[in-house]
């Protein structure tokens, strides 16, 4: 007895002791940072006055000779990769030449769209991708939050930049310096993703619990580790192979619960799915955009209404928007390929076309359910050449055919189609679209991941759309069902009459 | 009539203990069917778990018992009578009639119960068990990198739980209602407790065949 006592503290102490996983993460990422080993600011090729930004990068290539190299590898820079694509063979694609349902595309706009790019001057198909010195080390290297690029400046800084100091200030990217461009995606805070956005540079463990300010304060490349300047993870609106993922079981693994009926379901159940219960929990999302009614003027003028919140609901150059805040998630089957829709592929609409599909199904072992946001557009379609129109939008003054500053259809999409060597019939008219977002971010807290009857009801099931498979609390067979209730039924039905005949017969029999 | 000690301890038992448990397994698991909420989702999972593998604990200590004692002779099916029982229960019952079978220690189940307990015993039950282990534990083979032991989807075996589930419902309330069809109303139910009961000392020839038969 008194050993068995022994053994049943020693394990109890064992345990207390003994570091979880999570706990090892926690000590690894709250670790003070060591300072830099190198201080810009001594350097003496840096301690001038630079007109041009690409003398920076001169300057920055100096002493790190080789990394231009490697930035110029990376999918930031060349905004496509080579991608299998299934059904449709070697594809090289990215932002450079896939449409969305947001924006719909750079092509003859990337004097504005390309603001993003990590270069200097994209604004046309001509620009130089073999030119070190158009390589924007700043955008990503600025540790002085004072780094900016100029709107309509096809990526070069805002003249009002000091790129002295910026210079001098350069360290591992931040927050600050991804969230720039990949928190306003598609023209405004949170439009695209949904999951990422403004309130990530400064947010509460409720929004996100890896990059909470009062958490363990993650930086994006923590995850999205990095090296020689070819980064973990992308996004499924551009990209189709199940390859060079970020993914949250390169720290937690596969089996990171207590529960072995919770790790059994990682077979099949992405982390993203029990453990964001909502997407753009502070400011809200685009969930739907509807070009057809863009080109509206009052007086002349193109003009905005907002909503209460002060979300754009219309807009005369872009349409009209439905915005959503505390998103509950769709959940798709997913196996880390999808496909998308194609410049000049034709198709005649017979349901909304998908921008991007994202493959998978039960039957699949590589797929998992994953959350994603559905992105609805109703955008402009060719109807004789059956194509989705990349039109021209953006342009510096009136009579150029952008229709952000001429609002003429007919031009617009003369002059983009034109810039991808695609055929324009002259007529045009809007079709339903479907983009595939997977959520990734804004991870919970895990008291407020999802419980088990949040999928496992019959009623409002989370999981209502994947009807591929059967799942326990939800589904039943319509027929066992039927028979069985109909079997108890009977049965209670034959007591009751058979007891009643009793005590019946009994009282006759008694008083006979 | 004379007492008789009809029902040993562990026979009873084992009687409660699986009656407490198959009522306690069916509100779980009609819950985790979906069909009712009580405990909430993930409690009425993890207490389904744990009474399944009491259920199996408490089944290996009956069979051993069953075997040990000879009991598991009182199950063996026999044709004769089986009909006179099933027109007592028709007709006889609400006339007065005698029970067509004397119970007796040796031969306790009457020509029906005999029946529908061996098919409880080697059918429903064994059913129940395999379907729930298969549920339990359906992929861990796939884990392991079994592959033939994959199971594509738990559907079939979902159903065929179900099934067992909602034959085990109509089997108790059946159950607990025929107990009222003793002696008396209560006969069955205070035997069932404390172990012992009237019956009748006259022997019949019925009788005395069966406990030839048992013994």
């Amino acid at each position: 007895m008194g050993l068995l006592t022994i053994l049943f503290l020693t394990s109890i102490v064992k345990k207390s002791v003994e570091p979880t996983p999570l706990a090892d993460l926690k000590e690894q990422f709250t670790k003070k940072k060591q300072p830099p080993s190198v201080d810009h600011t001594k350097f003496s090729q840096l301690k001038k006055k630079f007109s041009r930004p690409q003398d920076v990068t001169a300057a920055c290539n100096e002493c790190h000779t080789e990394r231009h190299t490697e930035v110029m590898k990376s999918s930031h820079w060349n905004w496509e990769r080579e991608e299998y694509i299934e059904g449709r063979g070697i594809r090289y694609v990215g932002k450079k030449n896939i449409l969305n349902n947001f924006c719909i595309g750079i092509s003859s706009n990337e004097q504005s769209c390309n603001k993003c790019h990590i270069g200097y001057g994209w604004n046309s198909p001509s620009f130089d991708f073999n030119n070190p010195n158009n390589v924007d080390c700043l955008a990503c290297h600025d540790n002085s939050n004072t780094y900016t690029k100029q709107s309509g400046g096809a990526g070069m800084p805002d003249p009002s930049v000091n790129l002295t100091y910026v210079a001098q200030h350069v360290g591992k990217p931040t927050k600050a310096n991804c969230g720039t461009c990949h928190f306003f995606g598609g023209g405004g805070n949170n439009v695209k993703h949904g999951d990422l956005e403004k309130t990530l540079f400064d947010a509460t463990r409720d929004v996100d619990v890896h990059m909470a300010s009062d958490g363990v304060n993650l930086e994006c490349i923590s995850c999205h580790k990095t090296e020689k300047h070819q980064m973990l993870g992308k996004v499924y609106s551009l990209s189709s192979m199940n390859r060079n993922r970020s993914t949250c079981e390169q720290c937690h693994t596969e089996t990171p619960h207590k529960s072995d009926v919770l790790n059994e379901h990682t077979l099949k159940v992405a982390c993203q799915t029990c453990h964001i219960p909502e997407y753009a929990k502070v400011n809200s999302t685009k969930m739907r955009w509807d070009w057809s009614t863009a080109g509206q003027l009052k007086n002349g003028e193109p003009f905005e209404i907002k909503d209460s919140l002060g979300d754009e609901v219309y807009m005369s150059i872009k349409g009209s928007f439905v915005w959503k805040r505390n998103v509950q998630p769709d959940y798709v089957w997913f196996n880390g390929t999808a496909s998308h829709y194609l410049l000049g592929d034709t198709i005649t609409p017979t349901a909304p076309i998908q921008m991007n599909t994202l493959h998978g199904s039960y039957a699949d072992p590589e797929a998992k359910i994953i959350p994603v946001k559905i992105h609805r557009t109703k955008q402009i379609y060719d109807p004789v050449y059956k194509m989705i129109i990349q039109p021209k939008t953006f342009a510096i003054k009136k009579g150029e055919g952008g229709f952000w500053k001429d609002f003429d259809w007919v031009q617009a999409s003369e002059k983009g189609m034109e810039s991808v060597n695609l055929p324009f019939s002259g007529k045009y008219t809007f079709v339903e679209t479907e983009m595939y977002w997977p959520i990734n971010h804004m991870v919970s807290p895990k008291n407020n991941s999802l419980q088990c009857n949040s999928c496992h009801t019959r009623d409002h099931s989370r999981l209502a759309n994947l009807r591929d498979f059967y799942m326990p609390g939800r589904d039943y067979n319509a027929s066992v069902e039927f028979l069985g209730t109909g079997a108890i039924v009977l049965t209670l039905l034959g007591v009751i009459g058979h007891a009643s005949l009793r005590i019946v017969s009994k009282r006759k029999n008694g008083k006979g | 009539m004379k007492k008789e000690f009809v029902y040993k301890r562990f026979e009873r038992f084992w009687h409660w203990t699986q009656a407490a448990l198959i009522l306690f397994l069916a509100l779980t698991g009609f819950e985790i069917h979906g069909a009712i909420s009580f405990f909430g989702f993930e409690q009425a999972v993890t207490f389904h778990r744990t009474a399944a593998i009491m259920f199996l604990v408490l089944i290996a200590f009956a069979i051993f018992w069953h075997f040990t004692t000879d009991e598991w002779k009182q199950y063996l099916p026999t044709r004769k009578h089986l009909r006179a029982q099933f027109e007592y229960y028709i007709s006889g019952i609400f006339r007065n009639a005698p029970h067509p079978t004397k119970k007796t220690v040796l031969s306790k189940l009457n020509p029906i119960q005999k029946l529908v307990y061996l098919a409880l015993k080697i059918l429903v039950i064994p059913v129940m068990v395999a379907s729930g282990l298969l549920y339990m534990f359906y992929r861990y083979p796939q884990k392991q990198g079994i592959g033939s032991l994959n199971i594509d989807s738990l559907e079939k075996i979902a159903v065929v739980h179900t099934v067992g589930a909602f034959f085990l419902a109509a089997f108790v309330i059946a159950h607990i209602y025929l107990i009222t069809t003793g002696r008396t109303v209560t006969s069955n139910l205070k035997a069932m407790i404390t172990g012992f009961e009237e019956l009748e000392t006259e022997h019949t020839p019925a009788e005395v065949h069966h406990t030839a038969g048992t013994k």
